[in-house]
């Protein structure tokens, strides 16, 4: 449901997403994985339709990102990075915009945003301005706001980031629950996650791809921190002790 | 169509869901109110008209238009929902039509709370309704070209101070190009059809012959054109620099 066609960006004179290519089908939760700066982002704001690549292209659901955005965005259900929402908005007021802005309406619309609301656990902070939450609260209205619409496919950008380790847990719960529906992509440095709620991991450095296989493959070839510092920058894999 | 109006609906509603709407009304009401009768002589001239008034609404635009227009774009940019929005399924024209028109409905509803200057003049004289009735339309007009100019201004930053002083400063040309400060050593230098076209792209020379009374097709089509090409310039430049 998600296609990735050598896909290319160049800020200037710096490549930053070099020649990406990969597929996700129905059933996979996809973690992307690489140091900062490594490109994860970019891709998926390639994948998302908000940065034209330099080259390639990326399809959603069968819809051209570039050609036909539209078609494309309304499949799509995107987190972007640090959870960004109107501030001055009540989650129940930002809701409200998303669902309308998606096209939901009437009882289906009132019964979406609930049971959102519900799976976020939202329904304590519903009434105060989005900017006085804390920084759980918020990547919670960002995650309902892109899964509002029950999208078949979902872009993730570090949901977790910044949670503690019981809100982590219920958002991995969350796209474990999900995942069977949807093709689901989410970019994390947190190799644990991978492991948690991934069935496929793609490991990225420098904008190129540099291992593609199942979270068992890569927990194969010894502790997770020590390979993806071999992957990422070339050194041995230290041996398991 | 629906999406612009959803984009505007929740434009309008972010003014007044802040202290912003209301300190920006205040001011605006304090300045229109106080500006005719302190220095436009309202009172001294014995005149039953709004002349005094409205001839004060091109320089208040210039600190009131750039303080509602400077956080349209730059504020997406700085918070990061531009991100949001461009990735909701709206097009560029819908999201920049929809941001514009709150911030001209806003500047309205501010324009039309001046209406107990209407009816002062009214109560104390015997004014020319159709010429104030005009002068209204103009200054919202004036108000939504200013606007529209601002929107641009503000899609090429996220630093919304310097949305502001660019606002103000392409707006202080705008307004001066009508004046003799531009005009006079324009006038010693250039040919009479220069300065004739720059005294018409100027605020000031649009809103004369306005609050004269004649909403004519020239005005229409300035402020049209500034509004439609302004609005394209915004479209544009959020297009080509999405993510800076």
């Amino acid at each position: 449901m998600i296609e990735i066609q050598e896909l290319c960006k160049d800020f200037g004179p710096l490549r930053a997403v070099d020649r990406i290519s990969f597929a996700v089908k129905k059933g996979e939760v996809l973690g992307f994985l690489g140091p900062n700066g490594a490109g994860k982002s970019t891709t998926m704001k390639m994948l998302t339709g908000f940065l034209a690549p330099t080259s390639g292209r990326a399809a959603i659901c069968g819809h051209d990102v570039a050609k036909s955005p539209l078609e494309a965005k309304r499949a799509l259900g995107y987190l972007p990075e640090g959870a960004p929402a109107y501030g001055d908005m009540t989650p129940a007021a930002f809701l409200d915009f998303i669902a309308d802005i998606r096209g939901l309406a009437g009882a289906d619309k009132a019964q979406r945003i609930a049971t959102v609301v519900k799976k976020v656990n939202l329904e304590a902070v519903l009434h105060q301005r989005i900017e006085t939450l804390s920084k759980g609260f918020k990547r919670r209205v960002g995650l309902a706001q892109a899964i509002l619409h029950d999208p078949q496919v979902l872009v993730l950008d570090e949901p977790t980031d910044g949670l503690d380790p019981n809100q982590k847990h219920e958002v991995r719960s969350l796209i474990k629950e999900m995942a069977p529906g949807k093709a689901i992509v989410l970019s994390t440095h947190i190799l644990e996650e991978v492991e948690a709620v991934c069935t496929r991991a793609i490991i990225i450095a420098q904008g190129r791809v540099l291992f593609d296989g199942t979270p068992q493959e890569l927990a194969a070839r010894g502790p997770l921190d020590s390979v993806f510092r071999s992957i990422t920058t070339g050194d041995k894999v230290a041996q398991a002790s | 169509m629906k999406n612009t109006i959803v984009l505007f609906k929740r434009e309008l509603a972010g003014y007044f869901a802040t202290p912003v709407a209301y300190v920006f009304i205040f001011f605006y009401l304090v300045a229109m109110g106080a500006l005719p009768f302190g220095l436009g002589g309202f009172y001294e001239r014995e005149q039953a008209d709004l002349q005094p008034f409205f001839a004060f609404h091109p320089w208040l635009y210039l600190f009131l238009i750039p303080a509602l227009s400077m956080r349209l774009w730059a504020e997406e940019r700085k918070s990061g929902t531009i991100e949001l929005l461009m990735t909701l399924p709206v097009t560029m024209g819908q999201a920049v039509l929809g941001k514009f028109l709150a911030a001209w409905a806003f500047a309205g509803i501010a324009l039309l709370l001046t209406f107990p200057m209407w009816m002062t003049t009214n109560y104390l004289g015997d004014p020319d309704n159709g010429v104030i009735l005009a002068s209204y339309i103009g200054s919202l007009l004036l108000a939504g070209g200013y606007l529209a100019v601002g929107s641009f201004l503000s899609a090429l930053t996220k630093n919304q101070v310097i949305a502001f002083v660019l606002t103000f400063v392409v707006g202080l040309v705008l307004v001066l190009a009508g004046t003799p400060v531009v005009l006079d050593p324009l006038a010693s230098a250039a040919p009479s059809s220069l300065v004739d076209a720059v005294r018409s792209f100027s605020f000031l020379s649009q809103m004369n012959t306005i609050t004269s009374g004649l909403v004519d097709m020239r005005a229409l089509t300035y402020f049209g054109s500034l509004i439609g090409a302004s609005l394209l310039a915004s479209a544009i430049v959020l297009d080509l620099k999405k993510a800076d």
